[in-house]
């Protein structure tokens, strides 16, 4: 309850200065709107469904990219820990290609796949794939040698050794990194839709820009971290918290 | 209420009269057990070498030559850094000798298989399954069918008396209990021969008591084959038929002994004492040239508790 409390206090402060703001009319509203249009705008995008189509466009092809990284990721990780050619050569170029901005990628996607959503789902991927990748190859290093062992002491082989042992033995060691996996797809989808008319939620934001409506642009933005917010603090802080206390990492409860 | 049919696998010599009555185990007729038959296990003239970090090359076992008949209990003893924990290692296929070969029923090993399973040190218990499903693990990875394996999980769990801690995570468990999980796991799979390595040395004197009486009624009920590796000397003649003594490095087989002392046994019996004190004088040796050599390595050298405590 205290917490619910100290939340509903730091908002309304904050929301409050915003209002302060706006109500001494330093700037003109087209460029600063109050909280209030900022609302309305909100709810204008959800009653005309425009908000809703978005979301759903950009959550698909979100899930969608991450989703073809995380295996590949796991794979191109495992394969990488557990060949000492590959981590001595692939390890470093997979760490230098990590700090290409992935809309780096956007260009080259463009020449390949053409002005469409496979352009996009392509940026995704090169920007969560690397991290994903890392995070694997870091969490195979991690992992207790004794798990394989045991696995393939009780019969475990190839896939089954993969998929029964060194994926979930490996998982308290790679969660973070897969949350990390997400927000960089995350960033990369909003950015690639944001150069390509595509619906999606990057589209909205630019069209409030297009239409000089700095209302839908702050309402989208609210959006964007909005969902950032329930994927990254709810799903996967719970999916940890879990994976925890089935560990005995922390006191289960 | 009627009792629930007792499920009957092969090669499971748990009959549903002795579950009763627990007959004590040294009325088995220790033969019949044990076939004079092919060796079970075979290990033909096993070396091992390895690269050390500076580039020498270190031999750590040499020679071995060792059969293990169906049915035998038999303990490894040796210094540390004898290679007894190795030797479990290549019986289990986990790694390869450098020469000779481990034959399991005149059959080459060059892989693991679910007919040996070892019990390592560390256990190696999957921390993200329960406790049935670890059990489970091993007959899951040989499709063995849903309904058969999940009355195996509760034989099996019955037999080392974990049938409450079921549903429990590995880390809810205390080092004993964990132990015995472990044993199940291995148990379940149904292999020929048991490989232990060191499984109780981490274990308080009591837990230890206890857990050498239900590996003793175990071995006893199931019938498998058992290689049992430890540095504990009083231990291994507590529990075993057969006692082989390796040398420190190189490890080579020193010398063996027959252990024809009645059971069940316990590590307190005058008798187990008298062997194991025999057995020792033997393995002091080794454990002096471990420390000569260790001394002379400059490393501080750890003191080896050859004595049973």
């Amino acid at each position: 309850m205290k917490r619910v409390t100290r939340y509903l206090v730091f908002y309304a402060v904050l929301l409050g200065l915003w209002t302060l703001l706006v109500e001494l009319k330093i700037w003109p509203p087209y460029l600063f709107p109050g909280p209030w249009s900022v609302g309305q705008a909100l709810w204008a995008g959800f009653a005309d469904h425009s908000f809703l189509i978005a979301i759903a466009v950009s959550m698909r092809r979100v899930l969608f990219g991450y989703g073809v990284s995380v295996v590949l990721g796991m794979i191109l990780g495992l394969g990488v820990a557990s060949n000492k050619f590959l981590e001595e050569t692939m390890g470093g170029l997979l760490v230098s290609l990590q700090s290409l901005p992935s809309i780096c990628w956007w260009p080259l996607a463009l020449l390949w796949f053409g002005l469409n959503q496979n352009a996009i789902l392509f940026v995704v991927i090169m920007g969560s794939l690397l991290s994903v990748t890392l995070a694997m190859e870091d969490g195979r290093k991690q992992m207790p040698k004794i798990y394989g062992m045991a696995g393939r002491n009780l019969g475990a082989r190839g896939f089954k050794l993969f998929w029964h042992v060194l994926v979930p033995a490996s998982l308290p060691f790679i969660v973070s990194g897969l949350k990390q996996g997400w927000a960089f797809a995350w960033r990369s989808l909003i950015t690639a839709e944001m150069l390509y008319l595509s619906l999606g939620l990057g589209q909205v934001l630019m069209m409030g820009r297009d239409l000089n409506d700095m209302s839908q642009v702050l309402a989208v933005m609210i959006l964007i971290i909005g969902l950032g917010y329930i994927v990254d603090g709810l799903v996967f802080k719970t999916v940890e918290r879990r994976l925890h206390a089935k560990w005995g990492l922390t006191p289960a409860t | 209420m009627t009792a629930a049919p007792q499920p009957v696998f092969p090669g499971d010599r748990r009959s549903p009269f002795r579950a009763v009555r627990m007959k004590p185990v040294s009325t088995l007729p220790a033969s019949a057990v044990i076939g004079e038959e092919t060796p079970k296990v075979h290990l033909n003239g096993i070396s091992l070498s390895y690269r050390t970090t500076n580039g020498s090359r270190l031999l750590a076992l040499d020679n071995i030559d060792l059969k293990v008949r169906a049915g035998e209990f038999l303990c490894i003893v040796g210094p540390s850094g004898c290679g007894k924990s190795t030797l479990l290692h290549l019986i289990a296929g986990l790694h390869h000798p450098t020469s000779g070969n481990v034959m399991m029923d005149d059959k080459v090993v060059d892989a693991p298989g679910t007919d040996r399973i070892l019990i390592f040190q560390e256990l190696g218990l999957f921390p993200w399954l329960t406790v049935a499903e670890n059990v489970e693990f091993g007959m899951k990875m040989k499709g063995v069918a849903k309904a058969e394996r999940e009355e195996k999980i509760n034989y099996y769990l019955r037999l080392v008396h974990l049938s409450q801690f079921k549903d429990s995570y590995t880390h809810q468990l205390s080092g004993g209990m964990r132990q015995r999980v472990a044993l199940a796991r291995a148990l379940a799979t149904e292999p020929d021969v048991l490989l232990m390595d060191e499984p109780f040395a981490a274990l308080d004197a009591q837990t230890r008591d206890l857990l050498h009486d239900e590996l003793e009624r175990i071995w006893a009920e199931t019938g498998r084959t058992i290689i049992f590796v430890t540095h504990n000397v009083r231990e291994a003649v507590r529990l075993g038929n057969r006692v082989v003594l390796l040398t420190f490095r190189p490890g080579r087989i020193k010398c063996q002994y027959q252990i024809e002392l009645e059971r069940p046994r316990h590590l307190e019996d005058m008798e187990v004492a008298a062997k194991a004190r025999e057995v020792l004088q033997d393995l002091r040796e080794e454990i002096n040239r471990s420390l000569e050599v260790e001394y002379s390595e400059g490393v501080k050298p750890h003191v080896e508790p050859g004595v049973g405590q």
